[in-house]
């Protein structure tokens, strides 16, 4: 076998076997976003109830809580940005990133100090790379977040906002993720979560305008919203955690499948560029011999004479 | 009037059970509280403990609610918790070990959190 034949031959082999490694992971994506979307689907309910339950407290009562409250001036922003802590899922990490670098940007503008709060590897090493400071974050949990990991980041990001501002406290808390649209469709967005404004959630709840019935409270509106105001960011942050989960799944299902359909198209035109060697190599062969024979058969005819 | 109410109990990552009731006791902050169709809107914060549900067929279901809301309007009850289980599900004698341990750690939440979950299965 020729040279080039050989080194082609070889090739065709690696690229194959990464073929096969990229097409499972196709696969594992494939099913991850499955599950995770499943995930999504079981917290809704939960999530549909104390919406409905912060609307009612919200629109049948008038009381103040910290989490409610627009400061005057806002002095200081927190961004939580919520990354995966794996890559290899074409742009998902670097869109998120980007989306919180623009509305770092924006705040920053509009003359406000940004605390930076990540979720997810692949943020942080982005920002410690560049040596930003980062307040605090987690990883661990992007692929299959729990409840408990959301009430575990909410923890610091309510207390801050609680604070006063003077004793590095936040007056705003934003939170920048990956919305899971569809299988084909994720777009990194950013949300303003705190203070969280009652009539927004309001309209969520119930578009149509429905009339919340008047409720009693139990052991009082105060109390109630208390405890209430808390889980629904902790509910909206596990929302946020898994949409990102399955937006990543879903971007590394994708960035897999070009990369078998990619490496379907080298093994493709590897094969023929080996053919071709090989053909090539054939016709060598065959003119080296038909050239002997004739060179043979000439000095033989000149030895006749 | 109904004579019975629609529950749904809900976790913060699954539903864990609904159907039609006729009587849920649950544990507010301030008390037991026991709610039947035709109860006035209510919004409660829920303590740790057992949660009663009377079905219509007259089983009881006993579940238990790691802090949360009860709400109920319009004759359908939800009740929200961060964790919550059927007493069914609860392991009673994984449970004890967990209140062992929790003692001997002193850990005030997990020994609360067996407790709450050995009093509902108790209640089974």
């Amino acid at each position: 076998m020729g040279a080039q034949l050989r080194v082609y031959k070889r090739r065709i082999r690696s690229v194959t076997a990464t073929k096969k490694i990229t097409k499972a992971m196709e696969m594992i994506a494939a099913s991850r976003v499955v599950k995770a979307q499943r995930k999504v689907a079981a917290s809704t309910p939960y999530a549909t109830e104390l919406t409905r339950a912060v609307t009612a407290v919200g629109t049948g009562s008038n009381t103040k809580h910290p989490l409610t409250t627009q400061a005057e001036t806002v002095v200081r922003s927190a961004v939580l940005l919520l990354t995966s802590d794996r890559g290899l899922a074409g742009a998902f990490n670097s869109n998120a990133i980007k989306a919180a670098e623009k509305l770092t940007a924006r705040l920053e503008a509009e003359g406000k100090q940004v605390d930076t709060y990540i979720v997810g590897r692949r943020g942080l090493a982005h920002y410690n790379f560049r040596e930003r400071k980062v307040v605090e974050s987690w990883s661990g949990f992007t692929d299959e977040p729990s409840y408990a990991d959301a009430k575990k980041v909410a923890a610091p990001l309510i207390e801050a906002i609680e604070a006063d501002t003077a004793d590095g406290g936040v007056d705003e808390l934003h939170i920048v993720f990956t919305e899971f649209v569809s299988m084909m469709t994720q777009t990194a967005l950013d949300d303003r979560l705190l203070p969280l404004s009652l009539e927004e959630v309001a309209q969520e709840a119930a578009p149509q305008g429905e009339i919340l019935p008047l409720y009693d409270f139990e052991p009082s509106a105060e109390d109630v919203l208390d405890a209430l105001l808390p889980r629904y960011v902790e509910s909206r942050i596990y929302n946020a955690l898994l949409q990102s989960a399955a937006s990543k799944h879903a971007a590394t299902r994708r960035a897999m499948k070009s990369a078998t359909d990619n490496a379907g198209e080298l093994i493709n035109t590897l094969s023929r560029l080996a053919n071709a060697a090989r053909q090539a190599e054939i016709t060598q062969e065959i003119s080296e011999i038909v050239g002997g024979a004739s060179a043979l058969a000439d000095a033989t005819a000149g030895s006749d004479k | 009037m109904a004579a019975e109410l629609h529950v749904a109990l809900v976790a913060a990552d699954r539903e864990v059970w609904t159907g039609e009731a006729t009587l849920v006791v649950a544990r507010t902050t301030s008390g037991d509280i026991g709610v039947m169709p035709g109860h006035q809107p209510l919004l409660g914060v829920l303590e740790s403990g057992p949660v009663t549900i009377r079905t219509r067929e007259g089983g009881t279901v006993v579940a238990a609610v790691h802090g949360g809301f009860i709400s109920f309007a319009d004759n359908k009850l939800s009740l929200l918790a961060e964790i919550a289980e059927l007493s069914d599900e609860i392991d009673v004698q994984r449970e004890e070990r967990e209140l062992e341990r929790a003692k001997a750690e002193g850990d005030a939440h997990a020994e609360r959190r067996a407790d709450v979950r050995l009093r509902a299965a108790a209640a089974r």
